[in-house]
């Protein structure tokens, strides 16, 4: 049976809240990588500590510093994205001027609490 | 809220079983749950004093962690899944490579989820 489909986005006049909502998206599968990512880092911390070693030293330990880097920041923004989704879906925020204030929120919000985790994830403990 | 549920059903499931309103509805809750559980993780992991071996095992390892991390995977697997799934309907259109798209998107999230609700068990039950 076909499911409704997201109308496509050059139908419309292009708005910039409408770069949050492909964003969220992009976000959602970089975060969907990421559970793949849980399952080998969980994997390898039950394999014993040389496993762990491997994947959290060396080459691959720099490529996951990054990845994880880049996957907070996903993280961020589609967890504050999605409560707007949510109050949307509960009929909250949905005019216009409102949508456009929660977008500014969301990448205000995102962006302070990106920047200070960062430093948090990055300074040495 | 029921009001809105019939209206979900009749608009967009083509009758039976009422599997779109259903895929609508799961993703919203697991949503909802993915909240405290995702900050939860976030705010477990920033706060462990090291990310070594020795620390993060010990971490999962008691029992709340190993209880809300095994929670956190099962809600993570479906919400992803579901997620996934919208996106390659509205992009892929053949009736073929779209089942063998959203099915080894399945596959892949029961791998991944699978793996990580074994490794969490066996760290939680001690070196088996």
């Amino acid at each position: 049976m076909p499911r409704p489909l997201s109308p496509h986005i050059f139908i419309y006049r292009f708005g910039y809240t409408m770069s949050l909502s492909i964003l969220h998206r992009f976000t959602g599968l970089t975060l969907s990588l990421g559970f793949i990512l849980l399952g080998a880092w969980l994997t390898m911390l039950s394999l014993g500590e040389s496993h762990y070693q491997w994947l959290t030293s060396g080459t691959m330990g720099l490529v996951l510093r990054v990845g994880l880097a880049l996957w907070l920041v996903a993280f961020l923004y589609h967890l504050a994205n999605g409560l707007r989704h949510l109050f949307w879906d509960a009929g909250l925020g949905l005019e216009r001027a409102q949508a456009r204030r929660s977008a500014m929120i969301v990448l205000v919000t995102v962006a302070i609490a990106a920047l200070l985790l960062l430093y948090a994830f990055w300074v040495p403990r | 809220m029921s009001l809105g549920f019939n209206v979900f059903a009749r608009a967009f499931s083509g009758g039976a079983g009422h599997a779109a309103s259903r895929h609508w509805s799961a993703q919203r809750l697991t949503a909802i749950v993915l909240v405290p559980l995702a900050i939860w993780f976030l705010v477990a992991l920033l706060t462990l004093p090291d990310l070594a071996y020795a620390t993060v095992h010990a971490w999962v390892a008691r029992p709340l962690s190993a209880t809300l991390l095994c929670l956190l995977v099962v809600f993570l697997f479906w919400h992803s899944r579901l997620g996934v799934q919208v996106v390659i309907e509205d992009y892929v259109h053949h009736p073929l490579a779209l089942a063998i798209t959203v099915h080894l998107s399945t596959l892949l999230h029961l791998l991944a989820g699978g793996a990580a609700l074994l490794a969490i068990l066996r760290i939680a039950l001690g070196n088996a």
